[in-house]
């Protein structure tokens, strides 16, 4: 096999991962290059969540719930999305910019390298100031789980880092997979934002908003649901607008790993397509 | 005849953004998911508070719809001529631009025009279609409001341009002028009344948000097709946009005069 140069399995995901690391901290010495510009987009981050939540804190300043759900459980679950694609978004992110690289040919050196390409597309132009988003997304989540009048039961109270993971994992899922497109359509980079930034944010308000059909195709299609909606279920003891099995609520990390697997074999199958432009 | 000249370089702009088909469905595309998001949300608000900031239901959910519209030709988020500008600047092959018998503020402006004109037409109409299938919508039938919503919006690209221009004029100070554009863009989104009408926007905040030229990029054209502003309001409403383009546009004249004389182009 071309693959002779990897180590095998369990070695080679840790290979990756340390290629991630490598590739990730060459990008953060290179940012700090121009410093002013990374303090201001630090910041532009940290602001760029306050924001999106100043949005929700006007429109509960006009109503007293949403759906059904108060300003506490609206926050809940605007935090846990916020939280989860803002670490998802630092981690993998940077594989949107995958069409470019196609075009301009640059793939190719990726490809070349005796490293995952994947590992390495992931980190590329790596930001750190990325950070800002789970940081908000963090001081949102204690300010809403102090507000929450919930009975905080052992399995509530492991259920809430729990979907943090899963949710992050799920999202993750969706940069790779979404980006698996431009392998075919590279001018398709914006498709990818609606599934996920557009996704985070549906999941930031309650699903009794929604028409059925979205919320359906957030349990069976792209499981943005098992990010936060159907665990929230079980933690705030809202009830459920389709009826669900309760075995749902418990099934994100199921989920998560399927969608993860899910985005391995995209990933694959894209690679495999891939034919280089020859520039 | 600098005329005819600007108006086939805005030509020339129009033809290379036609040029990526596939972007221009993506982007409709995204525009149209996240216009379903937001009008089920809106539609909560709405029925828990039926008369919320002056507009009723079918009245904030065809805002919504406008707002979509306009998001990619006025560049509120930002882009546009902005990618090509600041890699020039970085590069250094703003010099050559520097060079040319022609006025650089109005080079891109003009380029920026023809770019928001196929914006428009594509990433405008489409999810305005979409969003006319599924939703009911209140669009007027009086040709008089749609000539006013076009002038609109031209004016909303011109403050947008002309505050994009003065963003991306740091880039000569700072090399990397993409911290600057991410800060702007925030704003923008929040205080144009792309997220909520800012007629939401509680005390002091909407009084902010009203005299900030951002109102002129989203809030006052949706007013404008939503008939919220006629008579002597819509006089006012396009006079603020004329005012914040001018101010906008000289202030980047004066930035770019500065930046010019006093900065030393990099160059290898």
């Amino acid at each position: 096999m071309a693959d002779d140069r990897f180590p095998a399995p369990p070695g080679r995901l840790w290979w990756g991962l340390r290629v991630w690391w490598m590739t990730a901290a060459m990008w953060t010495r290179s940012a700090l290059a121009y410093r002013t510009s990374f303090v201001l987009m630090t910041v532009g981050n940290l602001a760029i969540t306050a924001m999106d939540f100043v949005i929700i804190a006007v429109m509960f300043h006009n109503i007293h719930s949403m759906g059904g759900w108060d300003f506490h459980q609206v926050a809940f679950l605007y935090a846990t999305s916020s939280f989860a694609i803002g670490l998802a978004d630092m981690l993998v992110g940077s594989i949107d910019a995958l069409g470019n690289r196609i075009r301009q040919g640059t793939l190719d050196g990726i490809m070349v390298r005796p490293a995952p390409a994947l590992a390495q597309m992931a980190a590329d132009r790596f930001a750190l100031r990325r950070l800002g988003r789970p940081l908000q997304a963090t001081v949102i989540l204690l300010w809403s789980l102090s507000g929450l009048r919930v009975q905080w039961t052992w399995d509530r109270m492991l259920m809430v880092p729990g979907l943090l993971v899963c949710g992050t994992a799920i999202f993750v899922a969706l940069f790779v997979a979404g980006s698996c497109l431009q392998f075919w359509v590279a001018d398709a980079a914006e498709v990818q934002n609606s599934f996920t930034f557009g996704g985070a944010t549906m999941i930031q308000y309650p699903p009794t908003v929604f028409a059925r059909e979205l919320v359906a195709g957030a349990v069976f299609g792209i499981p943005l649901a098992f990010v936060n909606w159907l665990p929230a279920l079980h933690i705030l003891g809202q009830s459920d607008p389709l009826h669900l099995p309760a075995v749902l609520r418990f099934a994100s990390p199921a989920a998560a790993a399927l969608a993860l697997a899910a985005a391995g074999l995209a990933w694959r199958a894209g690679l495999r397509a891939y034919r280089s432009t020859g520039s | 005849m600098p005329l005819t000249l600007y108006g086939s370089v805005a030509r020339g702009s129009f033809r290379r953004y036609a040029t990526y088909r596939a972007a221009i469905l993506a982007g409709a595309f995204t525009n149209t998911v996240f216009g379903f998001i937001l009008s089920y949300t809106y539609l909560a608000l709405w029925h828990a508070r039926p008369d919320l900031g002056g507009y009723d239901a079918t009245g904030a959910v065809t805002y919504i719809w406008i707002s979509q519209a306009l998001i990619a030709p006025v560049c509120v988020w930002g882009g546009g001529f902005q990618d090509d500008f600041q890699d020039r600047v970085r590069n250094g092959d703003i010099a050559i631009d520097l060079y040319r018998p022609v006025d650089l503020q109005s080079w891109w402006l003009a380029t920026d025009l023809g770019r928001a004109a196929l914006q428009l037409v594509t990433r405008g109409v489409l999810p305005m279609v979409a969003g006319a299938a599924v939703f009911r919508l209140r669009l007027p039938h009086d040709g008089r409001v749609w000539a006013a919503f076009l002038v609109s919006v031209m004016l909303a690209v011109a403050v947008s341009f002309a505050f994009r221009y003065l963003v991306s004029l740091t880039g000569f100070w700072l090399m990397d002028s993409d911290g600057v554009r991410s800060l702007a863009g925030i704003l923008g989104m929040f205080f144009s009344g792309k997220l909520l009408p800012i007629t939401l926007f509680p005390g002091a905040l909407g009084a902010l948000a009203r005299v900030l030229p951002w109102s002129a990029m989203v809030q006052i054209p949706c007013d404008v097709l939503l008939q919220q502003r006629t008579g002597g309001a819509l006089a006012t409403g396009l006079g603020f946009q004329a005012f914040w383009a001018l101010v906008l546009l000289a202030a980047g004249r004066a930035v770019q005069g500065l930046a010019t004389r006093r900065v030393v182009v990099q160059g290898g």
